[in-house]
């Protein structure tokens, strides 16, 4: 499904701002995965989703999607085969545009666009089967700007149109972090049900370790930018928070100490 | 006051064509979020093409048509500049317009300017009073025209992908769109439609010259403002905020033939429009800043 291998990532390097995000990066995910990745802060981990978006070429390695070699391939042409959630809610969306617009962009992943109309009518109609799921009212609100949604509701339609045109993998990047813990919970059982539905292959970046270890079938930890702890099947259903800060604190040895993830 | 009156049709028909060079700059600095200069010298291009092809015996509709592509041209450049060479859009803009500059010297055969006159050239606008009313029709045609093929264009896909590319370009990109390709497009596009605006005028005034355009991008900013600031509450529809914008240029020369019969002189009009648009721009900017400092951190939304 996807193979990382072997990859590297060095930010500003020759300079004193020199930084190690990834140094030898290896993980294969299997058809089907659902796997949280954990990790402090600087450990990693959005640079591996970067790694794997596009957003920066990397330095060494390659990065194999459903067997295409997509480690040279342009940012916009992975993303037909890429679902992505971002940290901060606005990012997801046109905030200029309409839901239904923007709805009409996430279904265009991947296509050729033209000079046919943005959105059809048979496609509102859709979408408003689709908005209606997330109970949230916006189906009756197709022509509003997203620019007026909450973050959460922003979240929630990010999330609607990652999920569009079945991605080959779903990337979310700590996408309940900016919410309000109702507003996060909500969007999570809606990432859950997506998630199993259509059985997307998910790599889901978060600082909670209850949902890292509640969610999905896989866990990885990520420390220095390498893997260090990868677990899955029964073994991860019987983690506990406190056994992962165990490993936390012997891999960092005690400099999370002050880390926002022990208030989780 | 009646001689005031008499005298507004010549800013109307003016201010219509200057709404239509705007409507190209509302293309990129508000659909694109980019400020492209390269306005100041395609403005000008589109004059010389124009008056130079028809001089030389060439159909004004054809010639109309080969000054759109050369603005479009224009933009390309500007367009690869930035997308290719990485240059920041400003500054591809700025070497696009020195560039044209030689080049429209060179399609006006090295002089500075070039007559056009409708005693011999049957052509769509003029500033003569007698047709003013005909030359205001034909700008009201044109524009209709013009907003009409933007709103279906701006509708379609790639017209979608053009507005979202300028909206939230890291979306964009997630989603499949190549966000280079839709700001050259966006380039292209506006320049295209700036030289439309330098080709009328050039017929307008009876001559193309080098340097009709300097300036253009500060009159297309006020034009867009204006329009912002007075019907940006009431108009939502994207056709209806190019109309804005068009109506925002018609100001804009009324208020010049009004300060210019209070005895404004014409040199320093272009140090008045610098400072109308300077504060206009400024305006919404302390408008913030006010609304912080009455609203405990109230946040600002991005809508």
């Amino acid at each position: 499904m996807l193979e990382i291998r072997d990859v590297h990532k060095t930010f500003n390097a020759g300079t004193i701002n020199e930084k190690k995000a990834l140094s030898g990066v290896n993980l294969t995910l299997n058809d089907g995965d659902f796997v949280t990745v954990i990790g402090g802060n600087g450990a990693g981990k959005s640079t591996l989703l970067n790694m794997i978006t596009g957003v920066y070429p990397v330095d060494k390695g390659s990065i194999i999607l459903d067997g295409n070699d997509i480690t040279k391939l342009p940012e916009h042409k992975r993303a037909k085969l890429l679902g992505r959630v971002f940290q901060d809610p606005m990012t997801g969306t046109s905030a200029g545009m309409q839901i239904d617009e923007n709805l009409a962009i996430a279904a265009r992943r991947g296509k050729f666009r033209s000079l046919l109309p943005g959105v059809t009518k048979k496609e509102r109609e859709e979408f408003k089967t689709l908005l209606k799921k997330l109970d949230l009212g916006l189906e009756n609100r197709l022509s509003s700007k997203v620019g007026l949604l909450s973050g959460g509701q922003r979240q929630a339609v990010t999330l609607l149109m990652a999920s569009m045109q079945n991605p080959k993998l779903l990337l979310l990047d700590e996408h309940t972090a900016a919410l309000d813990p109702q507003t996060a919970a909500k969007v999570l059982a809606l990432t859950e049900e997506i998630v199993s539905e259509a059985k997307i292959t998910t790599l889901m970046i978060t600082h909670n370790m209850k949902d890292a270890i509640r969610l999905g079938n896989r866990l990885i930890m990520m420390n220095n930018g390498q893997i260090i702890y990868d677990i899955s099947g029964e073994e991860k259903k019987n983690l506990k928070v406190s056994d992962l800060m165990e490993l936390f604190a012997k891999a960092s040895s005690g400099e999370f100490a002050n880390d926002r993830m022990l208030l989780s | 006051m009646l001689n005031f009156l008499s005298s507004l049709p010549t800013p109307v028909a003016q201010g219509m064509i200057w709404g239509v060079m705007a409507i190209g700059v509302y293309v990129t600095y508000k659909v694109l979020d980019l400020a492209d200069l390269t306005v100041d010298g395609s403005f000008a291009t589109g004059g010389a093409v124009l008056v130079v092809l028809t001089t030389s015996g060439v159909n004004l509709y054809l010639a109309m048509v080969i000054a759109f592509i050369a603005g479009c041209i224009a933009g390309l450049v500007t367009g690869i500049l930035h997308t290719k060479f990485g240059i920041p859009a400003i500054l591809s803009g700025i070497l696009t317009q020195l560039a044209l500059y030689s080049v429209n010297l060179r399609i006006m055969g090295g002089k500075a300017n070039t007559a056009i006159s409708w005693r011999n050239y049957d052509l769509l606008v003029s500033s003569r009073t007698d047709v003013i009313y005909e030359t205001i029709l034909v700008c009201v045609i044109f524009i209709a025209v013009l907003i009409g093929i933007l709103y279906w264009f701006f509708g379609t896909e790639i017209g979608h992908a053009i507005r979202s590319t300028g909206c939230n370009p890291a979306m964009s990109r997630a989603n499949g769109i190549n966000t280079n390709t839709c700001k050259v497009l966006g380039l292209v596009l506006s320049n295209g439609i700036v030289a439309l605006s330098g080709a009328l005028l050039s017929q307008f005034q009876g001559f193309a010259d080098v340097n009709m355009g300097r300036g253009a991008i500060v009159i297309g900013l006020a034009a867009v403002i204006i329009g912002e600031v007075i019907f940006g509450k009431i108009f939502r529809n994207f056709a209806l905020r190019l109309v804005s914008v068009v109506i925002g240029a018609i100001i804009y020369y009324i208020v010049i033939t009004i300060v210019l019969k209070f005895g404004l002189r014409t040199d320093d009009l272009k140090l008045f429009s610098a400072l109308v648009v300077a504060l206009f721009l400024g305006i919404p900017y302390w408008k913030s800043k006010i609304h912080f400092t009455k609203k405990e951190g109230g946040n600002k939304q991005n809508a």
